[in-house]
């Protein structure tokens, strides 16, 4: 079936927004290639697309907060330059972020009116804004929050209403909203359901972004999809678009992705790493796994599935408040990191350069500093010793350029990932954590990423990975847990599953009609 | 660091009126005349005495004791207070922080004691609160670093810090004066105290009557040990030869003495300031360079107390023709040598 | 610039982004073409980095700076300036608070602040030489320092490290009770030192060599912080935790203990500097130490060293003391007051950090 002409009709009115070929780049990463999109007022435009997609980018170019590298905006038939935030906001676009961008230390009214407060003559007529800020939560249906309690102590709830008090409290004709029933219950969600039909039948245009393809259906005028940079799709309608149809659109890739071969063998070994009942109040549920050297698990799902939080708590940087971890049979002791990389785990974390890199200095410190007590003799540094073994751990993995006395911040993301995985050889670990290891790596460099961790799976590591990439957890994964909000909804041999399937399972979706 | 010298004197004018005192009853018990008319015209009885009279309460406000000087001074105020019956003292935990001092000055006020002793932190910061206490009927004795109204106190005893200058430098002068081409070097204190620019303008003043004598360096240091070492040691590098040296600060001194001695140098001779009993014991030894040192003894504090008590008992000072006591006393800045050391021993701090 | 790694210090260059090379970076995303040209890169590279070895940029900067201050005492005392005499004072008089700053830089370059250094000297200087003290001669005056330094050390350390308190309100409430305890106990006065071996150290006949002993101890100071630093474990667990303290956790460092013992190494510096302290004024004085945290810290970030962590070199901190030494010395063979000598150190530090700016972005 064709998707339907996404071209404005004669008939139709205006576009309030169209964005055309915008592109964006960052380094070693194109993260908009080209995206096409229109929203008209007073329709509820729902953009959808995997992580990866370009959904946030294209969002915060919107918002004025990134600059594209091509193409046009035009707002309201004429063409504009979104310079920066306020530019955005001037012109009457609202964004409301997921992770919600307020100030906790201030109050509810004084976040709503951040950065516009009404003054006079510099000071701030703080009753004037705090009657505003009650009008606005009132409108939103939410008369009971105070304007002048701390936002630090409202639920998350609240915080949400009070942050699109703060996109109305400014004259909008655009607002877009980045999964804003994440973190709502079911009532909560009506009553956002019902503020966006009253921005609407006010003209305002709403921008929607869900993964929740039942709430899609239920307020939804039209659909986009990204996927890869690009528009898949525009302005299909959302209430009869087949699922089938949209989640095909999300998925299949232009790029073959390079799957080494599985080996296949199946020696049944003892598991290396095994969590027992292990929970986190709030993050996620108990959870049973074995993992057995040589073998690649993968965790399957979407953000706030729980998959980088258990990867976290078998590693010891969060403390679990249920069940255990047991590395070769023998409980490992909680929350401790020290006690984890000395069992024999590494991880590999999803910020690199902020979690992971030390930027500052050489590859070879950065491949050394797990391992500083084997090139040493009573602290005293064999500095000959550390840097043969960094060129080694270098031409190990290909890493390129093999100098290992380069800084490591000139090296491109997918070189600095071997870097960080250098580390964990060096170290000699026995079970590898890998939290998106592919972010920010570029399409060349993913491959060879793909074909070192095979290998060293076949060498006998275990590998527990987390990607929101399902083509790579089932091309590199032996078996996949499909997690939803904290479940493990799925077990299976990679090979049984295929991304449809799993999409599936990851996304509330009803059958498709 | 402020320093104020004491008046080596208070005690011999106590004694001085004691014994002008008894003088006068025994002159008056040896005949049946009246003595109203004998009296007349001679010392005025209202002299204060050692004899107790009328029970006076000081309050002593004073300055937190981190130097050797500023102990002294609540050492002297407390000790003198002891040695009168009649003399009840309350004093404060001491402090050089100017807003708690105020708080604490206030809470003398309103124990209502009849006379107050302060030494300020700063003399212009507590000048409102010397008002308060004199407009509520409590006089103020205002001991050294003075308030910048006259009104805020009823009697200012203190030292001369320029007299130091000068006395010092005249003293220089007299023992270079036969020589020619005479150097000088002074290593003064913390420059930006008003006191050590008072003294410097003394000390070159002094010098100026000497055509002889040119002063070739000066540094200041901090009145501490440490800065004294330090800037010492500069100053004998950057002159390798002089006549005398003029350190404003004895406790500092033990830090230049002690850079003189690791410099292995004693062409010249030094005088100190302040009064010191080390300075003291040393110009007494005379093995050292250090001959003499010019006062700022904080036995003012006790006269401060002498005063304080006289005023408390609406007497007079004694020694002296007039009824009360002074509105302002200067102290001498006598010059300790071998010669009078011993007498002034017992008035170095330490 | 380019790279000057390895080295005696931390091997981090001047701060430049992979923005300043950015013929490089692009090479390297292009993944899809053939390596590049990496040969004559390599070579260019390994050039400079034979010069970098031998000296930091910013050291060389210091020692310009050091060669013209000695340039201007030459012409305007050289009778005076340029004497062993002076050589030896200028060396003794940086002793104290040089061996307070190789303490210092430690912890700056961890990513923490000692504000209190200042204060433990002082203490451990007034402790020593109380009169109790003073019983147990010469082991005990420089034990006693030792000590008391390294008690203080180990209070900052907990409060910081395991209390979670931030550094600078942890080492200024050290700041305040330190102070506070040393003035308890000398009562304010200056405490003399009369046991001789304490005093005749300080003296010239004690010289080696014509080296005095306060110089030795401040040059194995050096070498040891240096070589502690750049050479063993600790030092590189130190440059870790400064440079990105998460990344150091999750690599598997213990950054608690390092924080503890960083403060402690901080600590022990200072009971050292009390101890020549007591030697080279001949008594203890809960005055002493006056400001040395801002001397210490401007002498570290002079020399390189940077405030917010991740990289630390002793030879800068020693360069940089050396060179305010230099100054004081300087203004006082000129007889300049000290209001000039105040002005004329400000205006250094600002013109030796904006001199390194404009190299590390050239």
């Amino acid at each position: 079936m064709a998707p339907p002409d996404p071209r404005p009709r004669q008939s139709d009115p205006p576009p309030l927004l169209t964005m055309s070929g915008i592109t964006k780049s960052f380094p070693g990463v194109r993260a908009l290639d080209g995206v096409d999109l229109d929203v008209q007022a007073g329709e509820v435009h729902c953009l959808l697309g995997q992580n990866g997609a370009g959904k946030s980018t294209l969002i915060k170019v919107l918002a004025g907060a990134h600059q594209p590298d091509g193409g046009d905006i035009v707002w309201q038939g004429a063409p504009v330059v979104l310079k920066s935030p306020v530019a955005a906001m001037r012109l009457g676009i609202a964004t409301i972020y997921q992770e919600l961008d307020l100030v906790e230390g201030l109050s509810v009214a004084e976040n709503i009116f951040l950065g516009h407060e009404p003054a006079t003559a510099g000071f701030v007529r703080s009753r004037a804004a705090r009657a505003t800020a009650a009008e606005l939560l009132a409108r939103l249906g939410h008369p009971e929050i105070d304007p002048r309690r701390l936002v630090g102590e409202l639920s998350a709830a609240a915080q949400q209403i009070v942050s699109m008090a703060r996109a109305l409290s400014h004259d909008v004709r655009l607002i877009v909203m980045d999964e804003p029933s994440a973190a709502l219950d079911p009532d909560e969600v009506d009553n956002l359901f019902r503020i966006v039909g009253d921005l609407t039948t006010g003209g305002v245009a709403v921008v929607y972004i869900s993964h929740r393809l039942e709430e899609i259906r239920r307020i939804g005028d039209r659909v986009t999809v990204l996927k890869d940079g690009r528009a898949a799709a525009r302005g299909l309608p959302a209430r009869t678009t087949p699922t089938r149809d949209v989640v095909a659109l999300m998925t299949g890739r232009d790029v073959e992705y390079a799957f080494p071969r599985r080996t296949g063998k199946t020696t049944p070994q003892e598991p290396v790493l095994r969590l027992q009942g292990l929970a986190r109040t709030g993050e996620f549920e108990p959870v049973d796994l074995d993992l057995a050297p040589g073998e690649i698990v993968g965790l399957a799902g979407l953000v706030g599935s729980g998959r980088s939080e258990i990867l976290e708590t078998v590693y010891g940087a969060r403390r679990p408040t249920a069940g255990r971890v047991l590395v070769d049979g023998r409980p490992l002791r909680p929350g401790s990191v020290t006690a984890a990389v000395r069992a024999g785990l590494g991880l590999a974390p999803e910020e690199r350069k902020a979690q992971a890199l030390l930027m500052l200095e050489s590859v070879t410190r950065n491949v050394s500093v797990s391992s500083l007590a084997r090139f040493s003799r009573a602290g005293w540094l064999d500095r000959g010793a550390e840097r043969d073994a960094a060129r080694r751990g270098v031409r190990d993995l290909s890493l390129h350029p093999d100098d290992p006395e380069r800084p490591v911040r000139t090296l491109s993301g997918g070189n600095q990932q071997k870097a960080v995985l250098a580390r964990w050889l060096l170290r000699g670990c026995r079970v590898l954590l890998l939290d998106e290891p592919t972010r920010g790596v570029d399409v060349g460099a993913r491959a060879e990423l793909y074909a070192v961790i095979r290998r060293l799976a076949d060498d006998g590591m275990a590998v527990l990975l987390v990607s929101s990439e399902l083509p790579e957890v089932l091309g590199l994964a032996d078996r996949v847990l499909v997690l939803r909000e904290g479940r493990v909804v799925h077990t299976a041999a990679a090979d049984e599953l295929d991304e449809h399937r799993v999409l599936d399972l990851v996304m509330e979706g009803s059958p498709s009609c | 660091m402020n320093h104020t010298p004491g008046n080596p004197t208070s005690r011999r004018n106590l004694l001085l009126g004691t014994a002008a005192a008894g003088a006068l009853f025994a002159a008056g018990c040896t005949s049946n005349e009246n003595n109203d008319s004998e009296d007349e015209g001679k010392q005025p009885a209202g002299a204060a005495d050692d004899k107790p009279g009328k029970k006076v309460t000081v309050g002593f406000a004073g300055p937190q004791a981190d130097h050797g000087w500023l102990n002294a001074i609540n050492q002297q105020a407390k000790r003198r207070a002891k040695e009168y019956e009649d003399v009840t003292l309350v004093s404060t935990e001491g402090s050089n922080d100017t807003a708690q001092q105020i708080g604490q000055i206030e809470t003398l006020i309103n124990k209502k004691v009849d006379v107050l002793v302060i030494l300020p932190a700063d003399g212009k910061a507590l000048t409102q609160v010397g008002l308060k206490a004199m407009k509520a009927g409590i006089p103020v004795v205002n001991l050294d670093r003075v308030f910048a109204s006259p009104q805020a106190y009823r009697c200012w005893i203190g030292g001369d810090n320029y007299g130091m200058g000068l006395n010092a430098g005249r003293y220089i002068g007299e023992q270079l004066k036969g020589k020619k081409n005479a150097k000088v070097v002074e290593l003064a204190g913390l420059d930006n105290l008003e006191l050590t620019r008072q003294r410097t303008a003394g000390f070159d003043d002094a010098l100026k009557n000497y055509p002889n004598i040119k002063k070739v360096g000066r540094q200041a240091a901090e009145f501490t040990v440490e800065s004294g070492q330090s800037k010492m040691a500069q100053l004998l590098q950057a002159h390798s030869g002089f006549d005398a040296l003029w350190n404003h600060d004895d406790d500092q001194g033990v830090g230049a003495e002690r850079a003189i001695q690791q410099a292995g140098r004693d062409e010249f001779l030094m005088v100190g300031g302040a009064g010191a009993k080390r300075a003291m014991d040393a110009i007494k030894a005379d093995n050292t360079v250090l001959k003499a040192t010019v006062l700022y003894p904080p036995t003012m504090a006790a006269s401060a107390i002498d005063l304080a008590r006289a005023l408390g008992q609406g007497k007079g000072v004694g020694g002296l023709a007039e009824l009360e006591i002074p509105a302002s006393l200067t102290l001498y800045s006598a010059v300790v040598t071998k010669e009078n050391v011993d007498e002034y021993l017992p008035t170095g701090f330490s | 610039m380019l790279n000057s790694p390895g080295g005696a210090d931390t091997g981090a260059d001047t701060g430049a982004d992979a923005d300043a090379v950015p013929g490089a970076a692009a090479t390297l995303t292009k993944a899809a073409g053939p390596p590049g040209p990496r040969a004559p890169a390599k070579g260019g590279l390994g050039g400079l980095r034979g010069l970098g070895r031998l000296a930091d940029l910013r050291n060389l900067s210091l020692l310009g700076v050091l060669a013209v201050l000695a340039v201007v005492g030459g012409i305007t005392k050289p009778d005076e300036f340029l004497s062993t005499d002076n050589l030896q004072l200028v060396l003794t008089q940086a002793s104290v608070i040089g061996v307070v700053t190789v303490g210092v830089t430690f912890v700056i370059t961890s990513g923490g602040i000692d504000l209190s250094v200042g204060a433990i000297v002082a203490l451990a200087s007034v402790w020593a030489t109380t009169l109790a003290t003073q019983d147990y001669g010469f082991g005990g005056i420089l034990l006693c320092a030792v000590l008391v330094g390294l008690g203080c050390g180990l209070v900052n350390g907990v409060l910081i490290a395991y209390g979670g308190m931030v550094p600078f309100i942890a080492t200024l409430a050290m700041l305040a009770s330190a102070r506070g305890l040393a003035l308890q106990i000398s009562d304010g006065r200056t405490q003399v030192v009369t046991v001789k071996p304490v005093l005749d150290l300080g003296l010239r006949d004690s010289y080696v060599l014509g080296i005095p002993p306060l110089v030795l101890i401040f040059a194995a100071a050096t070498v040891l912080g240096w070589l502690l630093l750049g050479r063993t474990t600790f030092g590189r667990r130190t440059v870790a935790i400064g440079g990105n303290p998460e990344a150091a956790r999750l690599a598997g460092i213990d950054v608690r203990r390092q924080r503890l013992m960083l403060y402690l190494l901080s600590g022990l510096c200072c009971g050292i500097a009390a101890f020549m302290l007591v030697v080279l004024t001949g008594s203890g004085q809960n005055t002493n130490g006056n400001l040395y945290e801002l001397d210490a810290i401007a002498a570290a970030i002079i020399g390189g060293t940077l405030l917010s962590g991740g990289r630390g070199t002793i030879t800068g901190s020693v360069l940089g003391v050396l060179v305010f030494t230099t100054i004081t010395n300087l203004f006082a063979l000129n007889n300049l007051q000290s209001d000039v000598q105040q002005i004329a150190k400000g205006a250094i530090i600002v013109a030796a950090v904006l001199v390194q700016k404009g190299r590390s972005t050239s």
